[in-house]
Parts: structure tokens; sequence; C-alpha cells
């Protein structure tokens, strides 16, 4: 761990997620530091992304309280909410990429709209942007006309284009082969390592949870809210709980569970989260 | 018939007569039950006998080296049919295998979904629901006056931000690129009007009046109501389309966590521009009508000096005024309601053609409506 990951860029307290009389997830609870990966995980259904777009501002929590370097995002009217999260990057599942404009004009976007910046130097630090992320080349194309990996790249530069502290990624591997998804693990690496960005991440390939994330929460849709926390590692060989235990080793209800718990165990609670 | 052809047509067959006081009843099953003679299974078992005096059902499975789930389908239902009866049911001989598949079958919660149905809602709650989808409607359009008018604030305030690359292409998509079809439109008008007015009017032996008539229908009323249907159609339904999509691809959500403004960003651009494009296009649609109506006066024998000097002698200046305030009203409900109906777009394939649609009506409503107001008030105002 980094010696600046001790402070908390993010802090989420007893939140509860979802739509007016529909809560998906309740009591949420956990923080995230500078500099740190954070994996949200869990089965299909479980209320990810619903948590994600709640902590991203697009979804009004329905109990508790966000955050984001200290500022409540709650209970801040809409133009203070917007200058907090200005200090946060999404990218969406599917990369939400402008169709009608070029990569380059994608990541000049965000500094033409918010920045003082001459265009030119929009353009220069796009352009820098683009070749952080491996892009060079391809400035001039439009999202249609490039792959799906090079497509999340590109989201994921327009996302730091403004030089975010959080980036909040959503499943950013999916559908992407194992190679193409194990270049963009690396780069998510390298980033959080280099610039100090704490990540948090939306996934369920479990893959990109062993090679990224540092701390995870495992969310489950019937106790709707977290059933684990802790080290991808710890998790796989928690035995003590099924559902941890199947969904990291890739097994259906029907797969015995080792009867021997590992020494590894590392299941918290959400009490004692 | 083979025994082996009857068996892969027929799925069962009843061994029948029963033997003299048996209380069994045995259906035979075939070596293959599947998807190719399940459909005539089901249509034996209508067959069966109705009051069956037999108390067990045996379902002889012997034979049977192949069932699919439609084969596992038509077991369950002999199974169904037995037990309605109130007979005993066994099934013998079935493999290992197949036995597994067929136990693994949640008996109740299978009949419990083929009973159960889609919930149709009554008419008093479809009712209620449409007066509710009015209401939130309604309730929508008025609130998004409101961030309407704030995001034209924040335009204008950023004018520095103001994206002229973008305000140009939009020009082109929506006035330029729609010159031709207004022009044709225009002219073919024009011809129409021209024609069918001027037979009642021959009767009177005043034909020379159908310019008159054609120059304040189009210039008032006509040209720019049928330019704003024609940009209802072309641009309020691109509108939709364009920034629907952009709804379902999460375009909007990206921009609002950028902070940035949709409304500012897509909806007051293309407002402004249809605004500015809905009075060049109706005076195009003028001149074309005009043009139009002149050929058939001209082949009436006229001059077309004689059809110009009638054409300036009706139009007045406020006339020429009138339509284009009107047109630019238009033009502004149009985009108006092709950027909230594409707002409003929700998830879901078919969701982009029903913003589509609903842009297009929608905006031909109001069209109508805006119309409507403008005749009583012009002619309290007597304008």
């Amino acid at each position: 761990m980094r010696p600046e990951q001790n402070t908390p860029v993010i802090s989420v307290e007893n939140v509860s997620a979802g739509f007016p009389g529909q809560a998906l997830l309740e009591n949420i609870s956990f923080t995230v530091s500078a500099g740190e990966i954070f994996v949200i995980l869990g089965p299909s259904g479980c209320g990810k992304s619903t948590l994600l777009k709640t902590l991203i501002g697009l979804l009004p929590p329905l109990a508790g309280k966000i955050f984001i370097n200290g500022n409540d995002i709650v209970s801040a009217k809409p133009q203070q909410r917007e200058n907090i999260l200005s200090s946060a990057g999404v990218t969406f599942q599917n990369n939400a990429l402008f169709g009608s404009m070029t990569i380059l004009e994608n990541v000049m976007l965000p500094l033409e709209e918010l920045t003082e910046l001459p265009e030119s130097a929009c353009r220069q630090t796009a352009a820098m942007k683009l070749q952080l992320v491996g892009l060079t080349g391809f400035e001039h194309y439009l999202p249609a006309q490039l792959s799906g990996g090079m497509q999340k790249r590109a989201a994921l530069a327009r996302a730091m284009v403004l030089e975010p502290k959080i980036l909040f990624l959503d499943e950013p591997s999916a559908g992407l082969d194992p190679t193409t998804s194990a270049q963009l693990d690396k780069l998510i690496h390298s980033l959080a390592g280099s610039n100090n960005i704490a990540f948090v991440i939306v996934t369920h390939e479990l893959e990109s949870v062993f090679a990224l994330a540092e701390r995870v929460i495992m969310l489950d849709k019937n106790a709707r809210g977290i059933i684990a926390a802790g080290k991808p590692e710890q998790l796989q060989n928690d035995t003590a709980n099924p559902a941890v235990w199947r969904f990291f080793n890739r097994k259906t209800e029907t797969d015995p569970i080792p009867t021997t718990p590992s020494p590894a165990a590392g299941y918290k609670t959400q009490e004692q989260l | 018939m083979s025994r082996r052809e009857m068996q892969t047509l027929n799925p069962f067959e009843l061994e029948r007569p029963p033997l003299a006081g048996s209380d069994q009843m045995v259906i035979r099953l075939s070596r293959r039950i599947d998807l190719s003679n399940a459909g005539a299974g089901w249509e034996k078992l209508k067959t069966l006998p109705l009051t069956p005096k037999e108390k067990t059902l045996v379902l002889e499975a012997s034979d049977v080296q192949f069932c699919d789930t439609a084969g596992m389908g038509l077991l369950l239902a002999l199974e169904q049919y037995g037990q309605r009866h109130g007979m005993q049911v066994q099934t013998r001989g079935l493999s290992a295998e197949l036995e597994t598949s067929y136990q693994r079958f949640d008996r109740e919660a299978l009949a419990e979904a083929v009973r159960s149905k889609h919930p149709s809602a009554g008419l008093c709650e479809q009712l209620g629901r449409t007066v509710c989808d009015i209401t939130d409607d309604i309730h929508s359009q008025t609130s998004f006056i409101g961030q309407f008018l704030c995001g034209a604030i924040q335009f204008v305030e950023r004018h520095k931000k103001i994206r002229w690359k973008d305000i140009f292409n939009l020009s082109e998509l929506i006035g330029v690129n729609a010159v031709g079809i207004t022009l044709l439109l225009g002219a073919l008008f024009g011809l129409i009007m021209a024609f069918s007015s001027a037979m009642p009017l021959r009767q009177f032996g005043v034909e020379v009046y159908v310019s008159d008539l054609v120059a304040i229908a189009l210039v008032r009323v006509l040209g720019p109501f049928i330019t704003a249907v024609i940009l209802a159609g072309r641009t309020g339904s691109s509108f939709a389309a364009e920034i629907g999509t952009m709804k379902i691809n999460n375009e909007l959500d990206a921009l609002e966590v950028m902070g940035l403004n949709p409304v500012r960003f897509l909806v007051v651009p293309r407002v402004c521009v249809t605004i500015l494009a809905a009075p060049l296009l109706t005076i195009l649609f003028n001149l074309a009508g005009l043009a139009g109506s002149a050929v058939v006066i001209t082949s009436m024998g006229f001059s077309i000096s004689t059809y110009w000097s009638h054409v300036q002698s009706i139009l007045s200046a406020t006339d020429v005024w009138v339509g284009l305030f009107k047109s630019l009203v238009f033009g502004a409900l149009v985009a108006w309601i092709g950027c909230l109906r594409g707002l409003q777009t929700k998830s879901g394939a078919g969701a982009v053609g029903i913003s589509t649609t609903r842009a297009v009506v929608s905006g031909i409503v109001l069209i109508v409506l805006a119309e409507g107001v403008f005749s009583v008030l012009f002619y309290f105002l007597d304008i």
C-alpha cells in the first residue's frame, strides 16, 4: 500500500440504493483510499451498477451519506454536487463515447467545456491522454471504427482527461478477449500506481478481480447488501460462506464445498466492515 | 407400415384391448420421442378415453432410446392425464439417464407456469394508467420548459463555449438538406391549390383570382404549416432518434457526470437552429408554391405579369410577417418536442422507435394547436 493511500477519498455510510419503493441494496458502508483499486463485484442483478450510479450522482440514494473527498454529495445542491463530482471520472459499460465525434474530440470535450484552456492546448492534452492509453494514430477515428478494447481505452482516456482523483469504471473488461482484457488491467494498474488515482471498479470478471483488486466487496441480491469484503485471495478460500466461495471458484450450487476451513479465509460480515 | 416406421411417427400407442379384468391402462412409448413427433402425441392425447375405468396408468418406456424436452413434456402430459382421472401413474423401463432428466422437472412449478398468464390490466386500470400517463406527460413538458429556459440562459452565459462546428453541422442537417423536399412539396402544393381552386372559380368567370387565393393561403397559413409538418417528420423525428440513442448508450449519463447539462449541450443548439431554419424554409416553400401556381395560371392563358400584379395587390407585409412569425414558433415547438421525446426514451431496442413516433405525432398535434390559437388571436387582433 502506498503512503497516500491512508486518506479516504470516498466514504459511503449506510447507503440504500435502488428506486423509490424498491431498494436493491441497504446499509452499504465502505471507504476507498487514494490510489487504491477497489472492486465491487457480485452476480448479475445484485445491484452493482445501481450502486455505481448512486456513487456518481446519477441516482439519488434512498438513505445514507456519500462523501467524495470529504464532501457530502447527497445533501449538496446540484451545482455543488457537480463541483464535487468534477474530481471523478467515469467510464460506462458500453463506453458512452459520442458517436458523432472522433476519438480526439471525445477526449477534448471535457477540456473544452469545463476549462479555460485554448483549443490547441486541449488538443495537445487530449492527444497525450490518448498516447497514455496506447491510441496514438487513432485520434481521428470515429468510435464505431475502433475495436471494443480500443473503445474502452478511449473512454478511459476521456474519463482521465480532467486529472480526476477517482475513477469509476463499470465493467471495464466486459466483452473483451482475454489478451485485451489483460492489457486493460495492466493499464489500470499502471495508472493507479503512477497517478495515485483511486479506482472503483464494478465487475464480475474474476481474472480482472485477481489481477487488479486490492480490496473487494461482494454484493448479494438476496442479502440486499455486502456479504463479504477483503482481499480476493482470501475470499477465494473462504469456505464459511458458500455463496462467496462458489462465486470465486466458479462453482454451481450442486458442487460440494471443501469441509476443511482454509487458514486464509478472510470473510468479514457487514458489521465487521 | 412397419413397427419401426409406426414408432417413428407415433410417440406412443395405447395397448388395447386391456386384458380382461385388468385395472391397468398401458401406454407404450416409442423409441424416439422428440420435437418431430411430440405434436402428434399431443393430438393423440385427445383420443384417450375421457372416463377411463382403470386404476393404474403404466407408461411403458423400455423401448425409449431418445427423448428431448418436447418428449419429456409429452410424458408429463400423459402423467397429468392419469392424475386427472385419479389413476396411479407408473413409469416403467425408462433408462437411468432419462429418468434423472425426467425427475428434474418440478411438476407444481411447471403447472403454475403453464397456468399463469401475463397479468392484463382491466378497463379501469387501463383508464387510470392513461390518465396518469397524460398527467405525467403534461408535467414533464412543463418542467422541460423550465429546464430549457435554464439551459438557454447557460447557453448565452457561456457563449464563448458555443460549439460552432456543431451549429453548422446542425444547420446543414436541418436547413440545407431540407431545401430540396421543401421546394418540391411547395411547388406541388402551389399546383394542386391552383388547379383545385380554378375549377369552382371558373364557374363564376373569375379564375384570375386563383392567384390571390393561393398567395394569401400559402403565405399566411399553408406555407408555415406544411413547412412545420415537414420539419416534424424530418427534424423532430431525427432529434428524438439521435438523443434517444444517446440515452440508451449512456451518452447522456456521460455528459451529466462530466458536469455538462444535456439540455444546454444538446437541446438548446437544436432548438435555436430549427428556429432559424424554419422561417427560411417557409420562404422557400412559399416561393416554390407561388411558382407552381404561376404555371397553372399561365396555362389558363393569363400573363405572368397579371399573375404577379394580383399577388402583389393581395399580399401585405403583415401577411408575410404573420406567416414568418408562425413558422418561427412552429419550428421551436417541433424541435423542442423532438428533443423532449428523445430525452424521455426508455430502455430497450424498441424505445427509440416509440420516441420517434411520439415526436412526430406530438409535433403535428402541437403545430395544429398553435395554428388554432394563432387563428383566433389574429382574428381578434384584426391582423
